[in-house]
């Protein structure tokens, strides 16, 4: 009896550990920004609107940026587009905007360009009408990648700005 | 009557260094690019009971790797000794050292005083002029054996190569742990050679780049605490941890002024970092750079009038020189590459850097004013160097490249002489970055 039960908890555990595989190819396919957003595998059901689960499924939570550069390309400028948007909607929610580097750089460095890539994002973000106190900045440099291989492909996964609902929407 | 003891010794040792000048010194001339080490013989210091015996052998042991470790001094094998047994009552039988080629012999005695205290008393010899160099005694609480002999090692680098010594200091770090996406990162310190281990944070708050301050016991470091990046200050003794002002953006690369007095650092708000100094006493903060630019990783000259940083004002990150008001901006990085993390030499001659080119990291050296540059380390990854005291030995840590499942990118810590020889690992407990110096230990 005892035995059966393991084995059904191993294949729900298999299974789970498949569905998240598709995740490791980066785009707007979730894994959290810093710390406290953690790793969102996608589930099945639609996500409740207005969370951070809906933002990043249906909206896109980070935009990416090349080497050493802080503007915003235009496929950066769209998700923001659509953030906004989704902000207006969700109009009592609070975000947080990381600003995150690739580890080519030193730290101290990294530290002032995340900062940089953080308000990129905010300055677009308010222009299209959000309010700027609905927004805070934090930059964690090259302390938080998320894709690993010290490669171009990880690099550029790595040089990004996130957004996390801190405060709920409605 | 003890201080006239151990005063006599060096007298002594003056005046038969007067007494035949024509004999040539021996003494080890570091500036120059590679040094044979000096075959040097470090007996154990000769105990009177079991336990001062031990002490003593510990004590030659700590002395000995602490000179082997400057790649200066090539410690004999004590299994070559043909006098085994050395008293401080008779001199060395220098002919038995010349045998085996020790050019300098170590001998030292410890004992335990009335008051229970250790006495550790040493001299060190010339082997070929048959004088004495130095002659030393102490006296320290039991459990402090380990920094004597440091001290020891100092008087014996000191004497020979007429710098001052080094190993009576500590390294504070960031030891790292876990998982790449989120590294646990904890402040440690530890003597210089590794030893004396212990974290001083829980590894609960992310904390990065720690820095001595070069009068008391407190460390300037950046701290993430309660999600919020900011400088502090970390007082050894206490434990205390203390916020630094109380600005409206991210604090960070603080690093204490020459005097001790103020922390520089940067801030930035609206993306823009710029550079400020904040008295530690008063409070007063000063603003020094004004430029759209990220301005960081500020350092002073020793003699406080200078700052040298990093800046991307120009295009890309180089290294600039300001006067201490904020003024007077020059920029020295001229070579091809990026260039981050200036720190100015205790001596004042020199700012050691990361360098950044094709792909590659660099530890270089170059004059203040931006010439006779050297790059002395390269890799995937090193970065943060830090000066030994003297201004002869700097330490930085080595990254690996990450594997693409997370796995790889170890990271440690590694010293190498300003001339780009003896490379050496500092080994510690776990991964390991963002070395810093201390001054020699008050």
């Amino acid at each position: 009896m005892r035995f059966k039960i393991i084995g059904m908890f191993a294949a729900v555990a298999l299974l789970a550990a498949c569905e998240t595989v598709p995740e490791d190819t980066g785009g707007t396919a979730g894994g959290g920004g810093a710390a406290k957003a953690g790793d969102q595998a996608s589930k099945a059901a639609a996500p409740a609107p207005g969370t951070q689960e809906d933002l990043v499924v249906n909206v896109g939570d980070r935009v990416f940026f090349d080497l050493d550069e802080y503007n915003l390309k235009a496929s950066a400028q769209a998700t923001l587009q659509n953030q906004a948007a989704w902000l207006k909607r969700y109009s009592s929610a609070t975000i947080t905007i990381e600003g995150h580097c690739d580890e080519r750089g030193t730290r101290e460095y990294n530290l002032g360009l995340g900062e940089r890539r953080a308000n990129s994002a905010k300055d677009y973000l308010v222009s299209l009408g959000v309010s700027s106190n609905r927004i805070k900045t934090v930059s964690y440099g090259k302390e938080r990648p998320i894709a690993f291989g010290s490669n171009e492909v990880a690099w550029s996964q790595n040089r990004r700005s996130v957004t996390v609902i801190a405060g709920a929407g409605s | 009557m003890r201080r006239t003891l151990h005063l006599a010794g060096i007298v002594l040792g003056l005046m038969a260094w007067l007494i035949c000048p024509a004999v040539a010194e021996l003494r080890i001339d570091i500036t120059r690019g590679t040094v044979e080490p000096l075959p040097i013989a470090v007996t154990g210091f000769a105990g009177s009971d079991a336990e001062t015996s031990r002490v003593g052998r510990d004590i030659a042991w700590v002395v000995a790797a602490d000179l082997a470790r400057s790649g200066l001094f090539r410690p004999l094998d004590s299994r070559a000794f043909l006098q085994t047994a050395l008293t401080m009552d008779t001199l060395p039988r220098f002919g038995d050292w010349r045998v085996i080629n020790a050019q300098a012999v170590v001998q030292g005695r410890t004992q335990k005083a009335d008051d229970g205290r250790l006495r550790v008393e040493f001299r060190l010899w010339d082997v070929f002029a048959e004088q004495q160099m130095v002659g030393l005694a102490y006296y320290t609480i039991p459990s402090n054996w380990r920094r004597v002999a440091h001290i020891i090692s100092d008087a014996i680098y000191k004497r020979i190569t007429g710098e001052e010594g080094y190993f009576d200091t500590r390294i504070v770090y960031i030891a790292e742990s876990g998982s790449h996406k989120v590294r646990v990162k904890r402040l440690a310190i530890m003597d210089q050679d590794g030893e004396n281990h212990r974290f001083l944070t829980d590894g609960a708050d992310l904390v990065l780049t720690p820095r001595f301050s070069p009068t008391l016991q407190e460390i300037t470091y950046m701290s993430y605490y309660g999600d919020v990046p900011r400088v502090y200050i970390f007082n050894i003794d206490t434990g205390r941890q203390e916020v630094l002002g109380d600005f409206p953006g991210m604090t960070y690369a603080p690093r204490f002024t020459p005097d001790g007095k103020s922390v520089v650092m940067s801030m930035a708000k609206d993306g823009n970092s710029e550079v400020y100094v904040m008295n530690l006493r008063t409070r007063m903060v000063k603003r020094l750079t004004h430029n759209s630019a990220i301005d960081t990783s500020p350092s002073y000259s020793p003699d406080g009038r200078q700052v040298v940083f990093n800046s991307d004002r120009g295009g890309s990150q180089q290294l600039y020189v300001m006067d201490a008001d904020g003024g007077n901006v020059r920029r020295i990085s001229f070579g091809k590459g990026r260039y981050g993390t200036p720190v100015w030499s205790p001596r004042g001659d020199l700012v050691a850097f990361t360098k950044m080119s094709k792909g590659r990291f660099f530890i270089g050296i170059m004059y203040t004013d931006g010439t006779g540059e050297r790059l002395l380390a390269e890799d995937f990854n090193v970065e943060a160097p830090t000066w030994s005291p003297n201004g002869r030995v700097l330490m930085y840590f080595r990254k690996q490249r990450t594997n693409k499942d997370g796995s790889g990118g170890r990271s440690r810590l590694y010293s190498i002489d300003l001339t780009g020889h003896n490379e050496r690992e500092i080994v510690t407990p776990v991964d390991a970055s963002d070395p810093a110096w201390s001054p020699l230990n008050p």
